[in-house]
């Protein structure tokens, strides 16, 4: 009886076992081939063709952060997806937006989404930024060997701190490589435009509001000059995606303020398609 | 070689269960019961840090009498369980039901296997739905039954008593502060007739409150807003609005 545990319909033995309130930990002994990193890749010949997520950006401001990223996703030289979602709610305090192969992206987003969930009901506590950022990484290292053949997942990872009181924004690397950005980051294909933009638009007593107009800014400098971001498309109603995290946890502006962010930008650069010029000196 | 003493089935099992029984009885007693928005979870706990209920799932919650060691593992088994299986189906296909099923036969299989000693404990698995007839609540007793309960529920050392209070006096579509100050009372009387008092900060009270708009619909109630609950208590006497499904017209 003993010997076939999973026979009798119990929970096996990896359920019970105390220990870590790591989800993925479980996950790897329990059933490791569910874990993304896991996966073993066939070799392929030359480059394998699969969507990828384009730009993200992020700023914070006094009492939070915003994050925010484009609709597009492009296979090659073609769109594959227009109206891709590719910023997500990682908890209460905290969001990922991610750049890179949509298909790997997604899931882990989920797996990190399940991660930090699974510890505040194990351990009936949350994790630290820090220590959400941390896992991040782990996560991303975990894809190494994916990205080696061309399938990198690159995110951008903002929160707020609940006990410093303030935005959060980091940035990683291919290798799992973390780093805390101040003020202001972005990700993806259309991120050096995006930094350009923000570079010359940002500054540090923005308010809410001036933040998520900032973060559309940089998204349609991006869309401007880099084919595979898209920028608000009016005819069809798909506007960018703007969260905003601030102590009173997480929200995503509504279809209505985003296109309105969008639209009033789009009007204004009508008469100045470059968009707001930054003082010469 | 020594022979070993026969013992009638019938006996080891019996006096399994009185081991396990006892172990139970020890316990606080804790009770769950159904009102308009959702259910509510409360006993008696001094700690502040281990907790008897706790959250599986969006809409499932769990609660657990007896030995500390046993039912944390349990619940946490039942956590990895129900993240396992919304992570590979659906947030939506993690059941009440399902979990209970598994808690049943977990704990059957430990209490009628000689090698293992029974566990000392007995559970409250309980889902929120979206109407009060979509409630599920299930007791699961120590040796892997699982009884289906409806309106209310009392686990633990005083467990027979407290149900047959509640029975009597427990009705559908009470208000949280009702239905808390009904718990309460179920709690604070004693074997022997008598009544004591227990005091807010001793309460441990948990919701699964269908009216969130979060997914997970689980929440503790501390603090002032317990106070104010047990409070309202008096004030309650002046009629609630009644709880049925108030769409707007």
């Amino acid at each position: 009886m003993e010997a076939n545990t999973r026979g009798t319909g119990r929970l096996p033995a990896a359920f019970l076992t105390p220990g870590s309130s790591s989800f993925m930990d479980f996950l790897s002994e329990h059933s490791p081939e569910m874990l993304p990193g896991k996966r073993v890749l066939p070799p392929v010949q030359g480059h394998v063709e699969a969507p990828h997520g384009t730009t993200i950006v992020a700023a914070t401001f006094p009492g939070g952060v915003v994050l925010a990223g484009d609709r597009r996703a492009t296979m090659g030289n073609m769109i594959a997806q227009r109206d891709i979602e590719k910023v997500f709610p990682a908890d209460e305090y905290s969001a990922v937006g991610i750049a890179g192969t949509a298909g790997l992206a997604v899931e882990m987003v989920k797996l990190f989404q399940l991660e930090l969930e699974h510890f505040e009901k194990v351990e009936g506590a949350t994790l630290s930024l820090e220590g959400k950022a941390n896992r991040l990484s782990t996560m991303i290292r975990g894809n190494l060997g994916m990205a080696m053949q061309g399938l990198a997942v690159v995110p951008l990872f903002a929160g707020y701190d609940v006990d410093r009181e303030k935005g959060r924004i980091f940035s990683y690397d291919v290798t799992g490589g973390r780093s805390e950005e101040h003020g202001y980051a972005a990700t993806g294909s259309g991120s050096i435009f995006a930094r350009g933009s923000m570079k010359k638009l940002y500054r540090e007593d923005l308010t809410e509001q001036q933040a998520t107009t900032l973060v559309v800014q940089a998204l349609y400098d991006a869309a401007d000059d880099d084919s595979a971001t898209g920028g608000p498309d009016v005819a069809r109603r798909i506007y960018p995606i703007v969260t905003v995290i601030s102590d009173e946890g997480f929200r995503r502006l509504t279809e209505a303020e985003s296109s309105e962010i969008a639209r009033s930008i789009l009007e204004r650069r009508l008469e100045q398609p470059d968009g707001p010029r930054a003082a010469l000196l | 070689m020594s022979t070993p003493f026969y013992v009638s089935p019938q006996q080891a099992m019996a006096d399994r269960a009185e081991y396990a029984r006892k172990g139970i009885a020890r316990g606080r007693s804790l009770v769950v019961l159904q009102y308009a928005d959702g259910i509510v979870f409360v006993g008696e706990n001094p700690s502040r840090a281990l907790h008897k209920f706790s959250e599986i799932y969006d809409r499932i919650g769990f609660a657990a009498a007896g030995k500390y060691n046993e039912y944390e593992n349990l619940r946490i088994g039942g956590v990895r369980y129900a993240d396992l299986r919304g992570y590979t189906y659906d947030r939506d296909d993690v059941t009440a039901r399902g979990l209970a099923n598994v808690y049943a036969q977990t704990l059957g299989t430990i209490f009628s296997s000689v090698g293992e000693k029974p566990y000392e404990v007995e559970l409250v698995v309980a889902e929120v739905g979206a109407t009060p007839e979509e409630d599920q609540i299930y007791r699961l007793p120590h040796d892997g039954s699982i009884v289906d309960e409806h309106g209310s529920v009392a686990v633990g050392g005083n467990a027979e008593q407290i149900s047959t209070f509640l029975d009597q006096r427990h009705q559908d579509g009470m208000s949280l502060a009702e239905a808390l100050k009904l718990a309460v009372q179920a709690l604070s009387n004693q074997t022997n007739g008598a009544e004591r008092e227990i005091p807010a900060e001793r309460l441990e009270v948990a919701v699964l409150d269908r009216t969130r708009p979060q997914q997970r619909k689980f929440k503790r109630i501390v603090g002032r807003q317990l106070s104010r609950l047990l409070q309202t208590e008096e004030a309650s006497a002046e009629p609630t609005e009644v709880p049925s499904d108030n769409d707007d017209e």
